[in-house]
C-alpha cells in the first residue's frame, strides 16, 4: 500500500495472455507435488520464466529449472542460462545428453551430429530421477501442427508418451493435474502465444535474451538450405565455402542444426518489424530436424520430447 | 455486465462430421493469408502423397498422421490468425461422435461457434448434439456454414430448406443471435470473397460475420466479483497476499468482500499484477490482493462482493457425461471447481436429453456422449453461481477417482431450454 499505484489502464490482448499463463503456473504448482520448468535458454523459455517469476512474486521460484544440455549449445546461451539464473537465485538443474552417451543410455550419434531427438531420453531420465511430476515447457501451439493440437496440461504416461488419441478433455480453464506414480504432466503456459506476443512482450517487459537473436556478422556456411553457424560443432565440409554476413538467429537450438536468417534487425521493434512481415515460419527458416519427415514433431512428441 | 476486449474473438467450428469444417477453416485461413510459405509447401506436399489433389485444405488443420490417413479430424487443433480488424483463436473441433468430449473441449473457451453443415444433408443428429452442447456451454452466437452448396448447382431452395431447420433449432435452443450464409469451402465461394454463383444471396461473407460479430468473451450477466484462491503468497515482513484470477467485475481496493464458505466479511487493502501495485484490476486478470483483517484463507477459498454466490453442498446441475463407462447414481467421483477438488456422489440421475426433441426423458444411466440432468452432493463445501450467470464459479469438471480421467463437464442450474 506505499508504494504508488499504477493508473488503471485497459486490459490488453499481452494482459490477458499474460495472466493466463500465471493462472496454470499457479494451477499445476498447487495441484502437483514436484513441478520444474524447463529452461533452454531461448526466447520462450525467458518468457515463461519471467512470468513465473511474477507468478509467485515475492517469495523465490517455488520449483527448480532444468536444462536438457545436448553439449552443442551456442555459447552465448549458456552463459545467458548462468546469468538469469544466477539473477533470479534460481536452482538449476543440469542434465546431460553426454552423460546419457556415456552411461550407454542413449548411442552416440557420431561428432556434429543432431543430439535433438536424444534429448527425450535425457529429459525423461530427469523427470525419473527427481520424481518429477510436472515439466513446465515454453511450447506454442503455433509453431507446429501437432503442437497445435496439445492441451494445456498434456498427460504423459509411465514411459512417457503423448497419445494424441487419447488427450484428457480439457474445459473451461479447470486445468486438473492429478496423475497417478510414475506418470507426469508436461504443462504449456504459453499455449495460445504466437511469435509475434512473444516479441511484443519481451519489448514491453524489457526483458534481456541472449546476444544471437539480434543482428550480428558471423562466419556462416549454407547446408541443408539454411546459414549454419561455423564453430566447434559445424566444420565446413569439402565444396562449403564460408562466408561473413550479417544474421540472426530466429531460434535457440542446437548450434549444429538451427539456421540463422540474413537479418539487420539489432533492436526488439525491428525484430517485431521483421517478423510481422515474415513470409516463412519460425521453424521452418530455421529448423533442420523438422525437415525429416512430414510428422517429425509429432513423432517425437509420441516419444515424450519437449 | 462486465465485457471485455472485443478485439479478441475465440471460436470454434461446430457440426457433423465431414460437412467440412477443416476445409473451411483451411479455406479462411489461406484466403487471408495466414500461412507461411512453407507450411503451405508442407500442405501441398502432404495432399499429393496421399492422392487428394493439389491442395487439401484440411490438412492445414488436420495436423496428426492419423487425422490425415483417415480424413478426420480426431482432437482439436487451435489456429491463431489476425486481419486488421480483430484477431482470431480458432479452435477446429472433430465432428465425429466419438470425438464429442474433444468438441466440448473446444467449445468451452468459445465466444462464438463457426457451425458448418452439408446442404445435401441439413441437420443431422450430430449437429443437434453440437449445437446443444455449445448452448449448453453458454455459447449464444452462431455464424452458419451451409456448406458444399456447389454440389446442390447453388440452389438457392436447397438453401432455404436448410437455413430454416437452422433457425428451428436456434429457437429451441436459445441462441441469441444467426447469421447463415452459403458457402462453399473447397472453393471460397462467401468465406473471404462474396461469390458469383449465389446472387440470389445479400448477407455477409464468413470472414465478415466473424470480423462484424458482436459475441465478447468472459460475459456475465450478473454484477459481483469473484476471485477463487489459488495460491497464498508470503510477504516480506510477514504478511500474507490471495493470489486468483479476477472474475465477474472489476475488484477495486476498498471493495469489501466476503470470504467464503467461512463467511467473513472484509476489505480489500492492496491489488497487484504480477508483482507490480494496481488500484484495480479487470475480468480475466491474475492478481494478488491483501485483506485488512487476519483470515485462514487458501486455496479452494473464494472472495466474493454481492450479490453473493451459493454455499452448498447439494447440486443440481446439467452435465455431459464423457466416461468409456455408463454414469449411474450412486457412483463416487472427484469434482473440481473453481480451486477446489472434492469428493462428490452422484445422488441421482434426473433425466436424459433426447437429442432429436430436446426433452428429457427417464433414465437409469448416461451412456458416453449423453447430456443430462444430475444431483450431486459433495464432501466439502462449494461457493457457486449458476452457470448462465458465471461461467467460471457455475462450471465444474468431475473426474474418475482411479485414472483421474476427465469424464465429464459440469454446469450449475439448468438451461432454460431443457
Ligand atoms: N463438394 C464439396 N466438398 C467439400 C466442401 N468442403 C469440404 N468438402 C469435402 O468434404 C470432406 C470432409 O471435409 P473436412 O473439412 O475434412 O470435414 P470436417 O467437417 O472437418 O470433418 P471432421 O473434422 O472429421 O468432423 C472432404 O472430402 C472435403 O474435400 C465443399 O464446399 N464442396
Ligand atoms: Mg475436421
Amino acid at each position: 500500500m506505499t508504494s504508488a499505484p499504477l493508473l488503471a489502464r485497459a486490459t490488453d490482448h499481452l494482459d490477458l495472455l499474460e495472466s493466463h499463463a500465471i493462472f496454470i503456473l499457479r494451477e499445476v504448482v498447487a495441484e502437483c507435488e514436484r513441478p520444474v520448468l524447463l529452461f533452454s535458454g531461448g526466447k520462450d523459455s525467458a518468457v515463461l520464466l519471467h512470468l513465473a517469476r511474477k507468478a509467485f512474486a515475492p517469495q523465490s521460484l517455488p520449483f527448480p529449472i532444468l536444462h536438457i544440455d545436448t553439449g552443442q549449445n551456442f555459447p552465448e546461451v549458456l552463459a545467458f542460462r548462468d546469468a538469469t539464473v544466477a539473477a533470479i537465485g534460481g536452482r538449476l538443474i543440469v542434465a546431460s545428453v553426454q552423460h546419457s552417451i556415456d552411461q550407454g543410455r542413449v548411442a552416440d550419434p557420431g561428432f556434429s551430429k543432431s543430439r535433438n531427438r536424444l534429448q527425450t531420453v535425457t529429459l525423461l531420465d530427469a523427470i525419473t530421477e527427481h520424481g518429477f511430476d510436472a515439466a513446465f515447457g515454453g511450447a506454442r501451439r503455433d509453431e507446429d501442427k501437432a503442437r497445435a493440437k496439445e492441451r494445456i496440461l498434456s498427460f504423459r504416461d509411465g514411459f512417457g508418451q503423448w497419445d494424441p488419441r487419447q488427450q484428457r478433455p480439457e474445459l473451461w480453464q479447470l486445468y486438473q493435474g492429478k496423475v497417478n506414480p510414475g506418470e507426469h504432466l508436461r504443462a504449456f503456459p504459453l499455449s495460445d502465444w504466437t511469435e509475434l506476443d512473444i516479441w511484443q512482450y519481451i519489448e514491453r517487459e524489457h526483458m534481456a535474451l541472449p546476444e544471437i537473436y539480434f543482428a550480428h556478422e558471423r562466419d556462416v556456411i549454407f547446408r541443408d538450405q539454411m546459414w549454419l553457424a561455423v564453430g566447434p560443432f559445424v566444420e565446413p565440409r569439402p565444396g562449403e565455402s564460408v562466408e561473413r554476413r550479417v544474421i540472426r538467429f530466429r531460434t535457440v537450438g542446437d548450434a549444429n542444426c538451427t539456421g540463422a536468417v540474413d537479418s539487420t534487425a539489432s533492436t526488439l521493434a525491428q525484430i517485431i518489424d521483421e517478423i510481422s512481415v515474415a513470409n516463412v515460419s519460425e521453424r521452418g527458416a530455421t529448423r533442420a530436424d523438422d525437415r525429416f519427415s512430414e510428422t517429425a514433431m509429432e513423432d517425437r512428441k509420441r516419444e515424450g520430447y519437449f | 455486465m462486465e465485457t471485455i476486449t472485443k478485439d479478441l474473438l475465440r471460436l470454434a467450428t461446430i457440426g457433423s462430421v465431414d460437412d467440412g469444417k477443416s476445409t473451411l477453416i483451411g479455406r479462411l485461413l489461406v484466403d487471408t493469408r495466414q500461412l507461411f510459405d512453407d507450411q503451405l509447401d508442407a500442405v501441398a506436399a502432404a495432399s499429393e502423397k496421399r492422392g487428394v489433389g493439389d491442395l487439401d485444405l484440411s490438412f492445414v488443420t488436420d495436423g496428426l498422421r492419423a487425422e490425415r490417413e483417415q480424413g478426420i479430424t480426431i482432437d482439436v487443433a487451435y489456429r491463431y490468425a489476425a486481419t486488421p480488424s480483430r484477431k482470431f483463436i480458432i479452435a477446429d473441433c472433430p465432428g465425429h461422435v466419438q470425438y464429442t468430449r474433444n468438441m466440448a473441449t473446444g467449445a468451452s473457451t468459445a465466444d462464438l461457434a463457426l457451425v458448418v453443415l452439408d446442404v445435401a444433408h441439413g441437420l443431422k443428429e450430430q449437429t443437434r448434439r453440437h449445437l446443444c452442447i455449445a448452448a449448453l456451454l453458454g455459447v449464444s452466437t452462431l455464424v452458419v456454414a451451409v456448406n458444399k452448396m456447389d454440389a446442390v448447382q447453388w440452389s438457392e431452395s436447397a438453401f432455404r430448406g436448410v437455413f430454416d431447420e437452422v433457425q428451428t433449432v436456434a429457437r429451441e435452443l436459445d441462441f441469441a443471435d444467426v447469421t447463415t450464409i452459403p458457402v462453399c469451402a473447397l472453393l471460397g465461394d462467401n468465406v473471404v470473397e462474396s461469390s458469383t454463383n449465389t446472387a440470389w444471396y445479400e448477407g455477409p461473407t464468413v470472414l465478415e460475420a466473424l470480423e462484424s460479430s458482436q459475441a465478447g468473451a468472459w460475459t456475465t450477466s450478473r454484477q459481483g466479483a469473484r476471485l477463487a484462491i489459488q495460491w497464498v503468497l508470503r510477504q516480506p515482513g510477514g504478511g500474507r497476499t490471495y493470489a486468483g484470477m479476477v472474475n465477474g467485475d472489476v475488484v477495486r481496493i476498498g471493495d469489501v468482500v466476503t470470504l467464503l464458505p467461512a463467511l467473513v466479511t472484509t476489505t480489500i487493502t492492496s491489488i497487484s499484477v504480477g508483482g507490480a501495485p494496481v488500484l484495480e484490476a479487470g475480468v480475466g486478470l491474475s492478481i494478488d490482493v491483501a485483506l485488512a483483517h487476519e483470515t485462514d484463507a487458501g486455496r479452494g477459498d473464494l472472495l466474493a462482493s454481492s450479490p453473493l454466490p451459493t454455499v452448498t453442498r447439494d447440486l443440481d446441475a446439467t452435465i455431459c457425461w464423457f466416461g468409456d463407462a455408463p454414469l449411474r447414481s450412486g457412483q463416487r467421483l472427484r469434482l473440481k471447481h473453481t480451486t477446489k477438488t472434492t469428493p462428490v456422489k452422484i445422488v441421482s440421475l434426473n433425466g436424459v436429453v433426447d437429442i432429436a426433441t430436446l426433452r428429457i426423458e427417464p433414465t437409469e444411466q448416461f451412456e458416453t456422449n449423453e447430456i443430462g440432468l444430475v444431483t450431486l452432493q459433495t464432501a466439502d463445501y462449494l461457493v457457486v453461481d449458476d452457470y448462465r450467470e458465471n461461467r467460471v464459479t457455475g462450471s465444474f469438471v468431475l473426474i474418475d477417482e482411479v485414472t483421474n480421467a476427465t469424464v465429464a463437464a459440469g454446469m450449475v442450474g439448468r438451461a432454460a431450454f431443457l
